[in-house]
Order: structure tokens, then sequence, then C-alpha cells
């Protein structure tokens, strides 16, 4: 018989000991996988993912980008995660932000200094993701209405606002597109820090990161929407504006969100479409949830998403394999990492006989 | 005594969560058509036992005998059919259904559904035990002790021969409750076997015919109810002799505090829960609010927190200083700005009171956190407040970062009574302080109550134990359906009198109709 019990307490060794197993099993699992379906050797394939993500510099580069970009939404989305306000909209927030800045490196290039431009750029896109997250926020404050699904359709709206704009900014005309933006003059485009390209979007998104943590740990407003996150009656009864905090706190996480669409668009992707946020809105949920909301575990998870991404992106040109080959093997080294939790959490036995019986 | 084969037998029973041993070589039986209480703190086993008897827990170690056989009851059906039925203290009924569409839901049955049947076998139970039932009576219209009826008589539908009930006495009138005890004491006659779990000492002693006795997990012994007293009960259930007398002091200089004048509330459904109620709480002085659970004590405290909103009347407080200030026109937050000191402790503990997933500290921090313009929270003040009730109420906890949703009832309870008298009220509120505490710890939260009286403090207490209420306050506000149907003496009045309260509006309005 097999006898399942909650542990009380497990110690920081063994509990990374147990996901550590797990990662190394899950490598052996896909590894069986990746011969009964391909065929291939493993260890060829293991390679190629790595190849992918950080064999070059350029590679390497990328993913940091990358990975930067999903940390920057994922942290976004958690005081909103935090205060059990499903925020499925971080989609069309980042969107939104996109729009703005896109906007301002069209419309005022070279009309403006470009610390102007810069504080115009990221002040408005800030301001759009704020107003994207706030609407939901308003409604479910005073009218309860159902986060999910009103942050699930404002995508759509940001999405159709996109295509709209575009229209006016297609380059070349015609072909319904925006094309790279400023792609001579570079006005607009965030620069080099210490010689890196992406310098100034690791470090701002890093800034973002440790202040978020430190807000939501040391801070009232952190604390607050602790509180009406575990319990909305606690926090009533102790006289917390419910109303407000969920504003407020919306109203953070929509701003952080359009802050990343500024990163995309000036300084990663110099161009807007409607497929700019690329679903990274929707895996930062996944991001914020698997990290328990840790910004250290943030960090480790975003970049491990990144890496597989774009590790499959090299095999399915190496090998010719379909990408979704790699979508599995992330699949299964999830699947083994979260299925780990329970062995932290739980102690399973099996029990011999009974004594007595 | 009757030779018969005992119907339950439990020979060293051992559970084990994690590292706490919930119950520890338990044994324990019950011959047929006979009473057997099981009496024990809270957190003393009582219900994991139960629980592995009626199929929800496995035990780790032992053997259970039904009826001189060994038998390995691994769920409820399995429990179901050895004739062993068990009545929660939760009930677990469908509102829409009528009584007997409750009790043969889930049974197999023939394609067609032969009502008639069913209610004359329910008829047939009702009248041989002198239960009060009308099986077409739908659930939602059914008082308290109606619905427990109809979870008596599902069990006992089912053939169970044995039944186990847990606490079934804590949501009843002491009328309620007598009757009960009929009923059961026929049931008693019958042959049948019952198992009581109760912490009420006078209830053990008037039903039962034996009484096992557990302490933290270990079965201390089995006493025959003749030879037993309320105190030697004690000394086996607690370990040391107690004094169980509560002390009341002499008001001193009572002053009128609180002015409660004609307030109703009206609950989302649109059900009026508080009717009109007017009373004066003064300085000095704990005024008792009784009344079956669900009579509006919850609405009554809300509504002087301002936690709900009221449709009439006014809420007056006059502060020592002198001058009023009506509290009925206030938020919560403004009511604490103001710094009218309503200490509120709601019955919900876990999903009001405290976080439970926050720890000491964090939850000291909901009193008090938002004081000062800094930006970042103070966590000393708190961690050491917390350190202090640790000390003070002998809170049992690994650490003031335990998540309080770990500790048990009685510890949850001292954190919040703990916080709340830190911030020295002028008025406190709480209801049902010791639910769920062990003797030494309701005792314990007597005397901060009585500490608080002391200084002045007008403590309002809703309770559900009369006998406590007569015994620590100084009057007893009766609530019954939402009404105040009178407030008397504590030091006068009888528990059948309070009892009489308790129902009298409602036999009021049946008789209107």
């Amino acid at each position: 018989m097999i006898h399942i019990s909650k542990r009380d307490d497990i110690s920081f060794a063994k509990a990374w000991g147990i996901r550590i197993i797990a990662v190394l099993l899950s490598l052996v699992v896909c590894a069986v996988v990746i011969i009964a379906l391909t065929r291939l050797n493993p260890v060829e394939v293991y390679k190629a993912i790595f190849d992918g993500a950080v064999g070059t510099k350029r590679r390497s580069w990328a993913t940091i980008r990358d990975a930067a970009i999903l940390l920057c939404i994922a942290v976004a989305l958690t005081p909103a995660f935090k205060m059990r306000f499903w925020n499925i909209g971080a989609e069309g927030q980042v969107l939104m932000g996109g729009v703005l800045t896109a906007f301002f490196m069209i419309n005022f290039a070279g009309k403006l200094p470009a610390p102007v431009l810069f504080a115009a750029m990221i002040v408005s896109s800030m301001a759009a993701g704020l107003v994207w997250g706030l609407i939901p926020a308003v409604f479910k404050a005073f009218w309860n209405t159902n986060e999910t699904l009103f942050t699930l359709m404002l995508n759509y709206v940001a999405m159709q606002i996109t295509t709209f704009c575009i229209v006016f900014w297609e380059n070349p005309v015609g072909s319904n597109t925006v094309g790279i933006i400023n792609s001579k003059s570079k006005i607009g485009w965030l620069p080099p820090l210490f010689g890196l390209t992406y310098g100034w979007n690791v470090v701002m998104i890093l800034a973002v990161t440790l202040a978020m943590h430190i807000y939501l740990k040391y801070s009232k407003q952190g604390y607050e929407i602790a509180v009406v996150g575990e319990s909305e009656k606690t926090a009533r009864y102790v006289g917390i504006s419910v109303k407000k905090v969920i504003m407020r706190t919306m109203a953070i996480s929509g701003a952080l969100c359009g802050l990343a669409g500024f990163i995309l668009v000036s300084g990663s992707g110099h161009t807007i479409s409607t497929s700019t946020a690329g679903g990274r809105g929707f895996t930062a949920i996944i991001v914020a949830w698997l990290s328990k909301f840790n910004a250290g575990a943030m960090i480790l998870v975003s970049f491990f998403l990144v890496f597989m991404q774009k590790g499959a992106m090299q095999i399915a040109s190496q090998f010719k394999l379909n990408e979704n080959a790699s979508d599995i093997i992330t699949g299964i080294i999830l699947f083994f990492i979260l299925g780990s939790e329970f062995f932290i959490n739980y102690q399973v036995k099996m029990a011999g006989k009974h004594k007595e019986g | 005594m009757e030779t018969g084969v005992n119907a339950i037998e439990l020979k060293h029973i051992t559970k084990r969560f994690g590292k706490v041993v919930a119950n520890d070589g338990v044994n324990l039986s019950v011959r047929r058509g006979e009473i057997l209480s099981i009496l024990g703190e809270n957190g003393s086993g009582k219900t994991t036992l139960m629980n592995m008897i009626s199929g929800i827990y496995f035990p780790d170690e032992g053997q259970i005998f039904v009826d001189g056989k060994e038998v390995v009851i691994r769920s409820p059906k399995d429990s179901f059919d050895l004739g062993i039925g068990m009545i929660h203290q939760h009930f677990k009924l469908v509102d829409v259904l009528t009584a007997a569409e409750n009790i043969i839901l889930g049974l197999p049955g023939k394609e067609i559904l032969d009502m008639q049947a069913v209610r004359s076998k329910i008829r047939e139970l009702v009248d041989r035990y002198g239960f009060e039932l009308d099986p077409d009576q739908k659930i939602y219209t059914m008082s308290v002790s109606q619905k427990q009826t109809v979870e008596i008589i599902k069990v006992l539908y089912r053939g169970a021969n044995v039944l186990i009930l847990d606490e079934p006495t804590a949501v009843l009138t002491p009328q309620e409750t007598d009757k009960l005890f009929d009923v059961l004491r026929n049931m008693k006659k019958d042959g049948r076997s019952i198992i009581i779990i109760t912490h009420k000492l006078h209830e053990v002693l008037a039903l039962s015919d034996e009484v096992a006795v557990l302490r933290k997990g270990k079965y201390i012994g089995t006493v025959e109810t003749k030879t037993a007293t309320a105190e030697s009960l004690t000394e086996m259930m607690v370990g040391k002799k107690v004094s169980l007398n509560i002390d009341r002091p002499e008001p001193v200089n009572p002053q009128k505090r609180l002015e409660i004048k004609g307030i109703s509330c009206v609950n989302k459904e649109g059900i009026t829960t508080l009717d009109k109620a007017d009373f004066t709480a003064f300085s000095g002085e704990i005024l008792g609010i009784a009344g079956v659970a669900g009579s509006g004590q919850k609405e009554l405290l809300e509504a002087i927190a301002g936690l709900q909103p009221i449709t009439e009347g006014t809420i007056t407080y006059f502060p020592a200083e002198g001058g009023e200030e009506e509290l009925s026109k206030m938020t919560t937050t403004q009511i604490r700005k103001l710094g009218v000191k309503l200490s509120f402790v709601p019955e919900d503990r876990l999903g009001m009171g405290l976080v439970g997933s926050m720890g000491m500290t964090d939850n000291m921090m909901l009193r008090g956190y938002q004081a000062g313009r800094r930006f970042f929270t103070d966590r000393k003040t708190p961690k050491s407040l917390a350190e202090r009730i640790i000390q003070d109420l002998e809170v049992v906890t690994p650490g003031v970062s335990t998540p309080v949703r770990r500790l048990s009832g009685g510890n949850v309870q001292k954190v919040l009574v703990g916080r709340e008298i830190a911030s020295n009220p002028k008025v406190l509120m709480v209801a049902y302080p010791v639910r769920g505490l062990d003797i030494n710890s309701s005792y314990t939260i007597y005397n901060l109550l009585n500490e608080q009286k002391k200084q002045g403090v007008a403590v309002l207490c809703v309770g559900e134990d009369l006998d406590v209420l007569l015994e620590l306050c100084d009057k007893i506000l009766v609530l019954c359906g939402g009404k105040v149907s009178g407030i008397v003496d504590a030091r006068t009045t009888t528990k059948e009198a309070v009892g009489l309260l308790m129902t009298r509006n409602q036999r009021g309005e049946a008789g209107k109709e």
C-alpha cells in the first residue's frame, strides 16, 4: 500500500536535490522520446539546443534580450496575480505601450531632442499600459465584472488599434507593415550601454524586477496587495479600501506592461505589428506562477523558457524537425519540474504489510 | 449489564499526520443499546478517531471490530455497509430539495421512484423515535435543528445501527437539545448504539452510559457516567485539577458607552437579518449576546464595526471624555480614524480577522500598519507585539513567521484576541471567543475579558454556551430571528428563561399565520 502524507518542512538542500533529480530524470525521458520518435542521437539534439540558445555571442544576446522582456512582463503581472486579479491582458497592455512608442518614434523623429523624445516615449507607453490595465480594474472594483474575460477582450481591442495605426504608418506604402522604424537614423532606438546592444534593456528590467521585489515585500502597499489577495473580507475588516487597492495595483501592473512594450519597440524590434507582443503576455503568466512570484525564480524560469524556444528553432533547422519537437521536450521538462513540487510537499512511503493485519 | 457483543471495538488505533500523532493507541468499545460519549478538548483527536470509523481516514495501526468481527474500512461506503452512520457538524444537504429527497439521495433503487413508500418509511422512523419532521418540507425553510433531524433520519434510513454524532448540540437551544436527547434515548432502547462527540460536561453526564476520555491524542480511560462528576471528568480531560468557576467582578461606575436605536439590516437576498434592534452598552460591563446561530449576532456586531450597512436606526458612541459620535454614518476606516476603538473579534477567525497564510507578525500588522507616512512597513513593532502575545497567552507556534493557518484553533483565537486587546479598546466586541479552545485557554480568555471590563471597557460578547454566558456576563441580550427578544440580568435569570427567549419570536410568528 502506498502511503502519502504531507511534509511539515523540508531542508533547502533536500528540496533542491529533488528538483535536480527531476530535471535529470526528465532529460532521460526526453532522450527516450527523441530516440523513439526521430531515431536521432539525443545527445546531438541536446547539443543543438545549447548551440541554438547560447552557441554564439549573437545568439546568447538574443536569448538574454528575449528572456529579459519575458521577465519584465512577468514582473509586471506579479502584483496583479498576487492580488488574485486574473490579468490575462498583458498582451494588450504591452501592445498599447508599443503603439505609443512607435507613434513618437515615427512622428517626432528629429523634432525633439533625444532625452525629451525618450522621456515622452517612456511616459506615454507606461500611461497607455496603465489605462489598459485600469479599465478592467475600475469595472471590477465598482461593478464586480469578471476581470479574466475583460482583460482578454481588451487584447483584441489593442490589436485592432494597432492594425488601425499601421494603415497610417505603413512603410513602404502598400506593404501593410511598418517596417524598421528610422532604420537609417536610428532615432528613438535605445542606444547601446557599455558597448552592449541590449545593455539598457537588461539594466532597466533588472531595476524594475528589484524594485517590484522590494515594493511587494517591504512597502505598505505591497502588504495591502497580499491581504486583499488572501482575503478580501479581512481587508475590509481592517479598513483597507479594496476598490482603491485593485485600481492602484492594476495601474502599476498595466504601466509596467506598457514599459515592456516600449522596450520591445525601442530596444529590440524597432517596429510595430499586431504580433509585437507575440504571446509573451501569456507565457509571462506561466513564468510568474511557476516561480511562485519569487523574483529570483522568475529570472531563471524566463531564461529557461526562452532558452528552449531558441533551441527549438535550432533543432528545427539543423535536423529538419518540426519546431514542436522542442515543445515536447520543454513540456516534459516542465512536467517533471512541476511534478517534483508534489514530492517536496508530500512524503510518499511504500508501506509494507500491516503488522497486526 | 447486557452480555451483548460490542457493536464497535477499537484496539490500539494510531493515526499520524506527519510528525503529529492525532491518535495514539486508542482502545474503545460500544455495546449495543449503549450511549458512549467521547470527551476531550479540541485537538485531542476525537473527530479523527470517529473519521476512521466512518471511513474518511485509514488508521496507521490497530484494528477495528464490528459486531465482534475484524473489519477493514477503506471508504465511507464500507462504513455504511457495516451499519455505521456519522452525522457531521456541518450538514451536507441540498437546500432546494425536500427532506425526503435528501434522505434518499444517492441510494440505489429502481428506475421509477416510489416516493410514497419512501415517505411512509420515513414516517415510520419519525414515529418510532419521536422526531418531528415533515418529509415534504424543503431544506431551505428549515431551522438548524430540523436540518439536523434530516441528517439523523438519513443515516437511520440507510439502516445504521451505530450512530456517531459530532458535537450535535453546538447549534441547538437548550430545549432543542433536550428533545434531541429524548430521541437518542429512544434509539438506545431500540438497541442501537450511539457515540456522541462533545466537550460539554453536563451533556455527557445527562445522556451517556459511559464516557471515554481522550487527551492530546492519547486514550485516558473509560468511566461509567454514574460514577463520574464534572470535576473528575475535567481532571481526566485536562490532566490536572481545574477550577470551573468563572470570576465575575461587580461593574465599577458604569457609564453609557454605546447606544443602539432601532437598527435593521437586510442581506443580499433582501431578507431582514436584523430587525429594529435597541440596546445600550455600558463601560465596565460585559453584555452577553445569546441566540440560536444565525439570529443576527454577526450582523449586529458588523453593523457596529461599520462593516454592515444598516437600513435604519442609529448607533451612537459616547466617549469617556464627553460628547457623542454617530458611528452609523461612518465607514470602518472613519470609525478607526476618529480614534473610536472598536476591537472586533469576528466569528470567522481565519476568513476575516486574520490572514491564514501570513505569519503572526504580518497578522499583527493588520492593525496599525497604516500609521505614519512612511512608504515602507515597520515590522519591528508588530514582531515584538507578536512575541509578547506568545509569551503572555502561551501561544504554541514554531515562530512568529509560521502561517497562522497551521496553528490549532485555540492558538489562532489567542492570536486574534491578543491583537485586539493590544490596541487598548474602549468597546471590545468578541464573537464566540472560546470556540475551539481547550479549558485552560478558555479561562485565559475569560480572564482577559474580565481584565478589560475592570479597565472600564464595554465588552460585547456573543456566545454559544449559555452556562458560560450566565456566569461571565452582567447582562444578556437575547436575539431571535433578528429581533431583540429580551435583555435580562445574568445574575438572576435562568438558562430556561434565556432558552425560551431564544425561540419566542418564531413561535409568535407561527401563531399569527
